[in-house]
């Protein structure tokens, strides 16, 4: 069956969806990243969506879950390279993907999920 | 008004789905349409063809351009015979659904278009029309 790979590189998770996705597409990758995030004790996930022409509701709605899930799993989600036109019609849609972070690239994005894990690590520190 | 180009498209299986979004894509790449405007009618047209597929148990899209005076746009029909929607006004609110969705599908699709029209009744299936201009 077709899947989208996901790679690990230390405590992240990277994905790149290249191709269009059919619904039950996205949601063998909202599984198997929800695996993923436990068996390789991920920290954060990347989502480079760079490659995406379109995100409609259903695939909206995945992004929203994901980042939930790795939450409750103790992990950051932030999605990555929207284009334009795609954000633009998604907000008139009717999605601003609450509950989601994003970053403009996968530099930035990694920055940002650093910035969130090594904050997290403090807050850790200071209440023990 | 001239219909020039006509085009018709099964919505059976979630593959059907993406091959209407690339089906549309092109067409409006065909017309001349900007990026955004290519971007609005195709996740209008993914939302309405995942519509049909669940909750009418399948259907059809007929694609057509239409040309009125000096406009140029594309026709979006789609068509399914399943149960239809006993209070369309209802379903055409945001965050409403029956399924498990987000209930943006409607309204959101009607955001997108130019035009929109709904047709439906219980027991009949369900025709929703959309159009967007250049």
């Amino acid at each position: 069956m077709e899947r989208i790979p996901i790679l690990k590189m230390g405590e992240y998770l990277l994905v790149t969806i290249q191709v269009d996705m059919h619904d039950r597409l996205a949601m063998s990758l909202q599984d198997d990243l929800t695996s993923r995030i436990v068996s390789a004790r991920a920290k954060g996930v990347l989502i480079d969506i760079s490659a995406l022409e379109m995100v409609d509701s259903f695939i909206g709605r995945m992004f929203g879950d994901i980042a939930a899930m790795s939450r409750v799993l103790d992990a950051e989600t932030v999605v990555v390279g929207m284009r334009p036109a795609v954000a633009i019609t998604l907000v008139e849609l009717g999605l601003s993907l609450p509950g989601v972070r994003t970053a403009l690239n996968i530099e930035r994005g990694m920055e940002l999920l650093r910035g969130l894990i090594g904050a997290r690590g403090l807050d850790d520190a200071g209440s023990a | 008004m001239l219909v020039p180009l006509s085009e018709n498209r099964p919505i059976a299986t979630p593959e059907d789905v993406v091959a209407v979004r690339q089906a549309v894509r092109q067409r409006a790449v065909e017309l001349g349409f900007n990026l955004v405007d290519q971007t609005k009618i195709v996740t209008a047209a993914s939302e309405l063809a995942r519509n049909t597929l669940q909750y009418g148990g399948g259907g059809t899209l007929r694609i057509e351009e239409v040309i009125e005076g000096p406009r140029r746009g594309l026709r979006l029909v789609f068509e399914d015979n399943g149960p239809g929607i006993a209070n369309v006004e209802l379903a055409m609110k945001d965050g409403y659904t029956t399924g498990n969705g987000l209930g943006l599908g409607l309204s959101g699709a009607k955001r997108l278009s130019s035009e929109f029209e709904i047709q439906s009744r219980p027991g009949e299936g369900t025709r929703v029309t959309i159009v967007r201009w250049r």
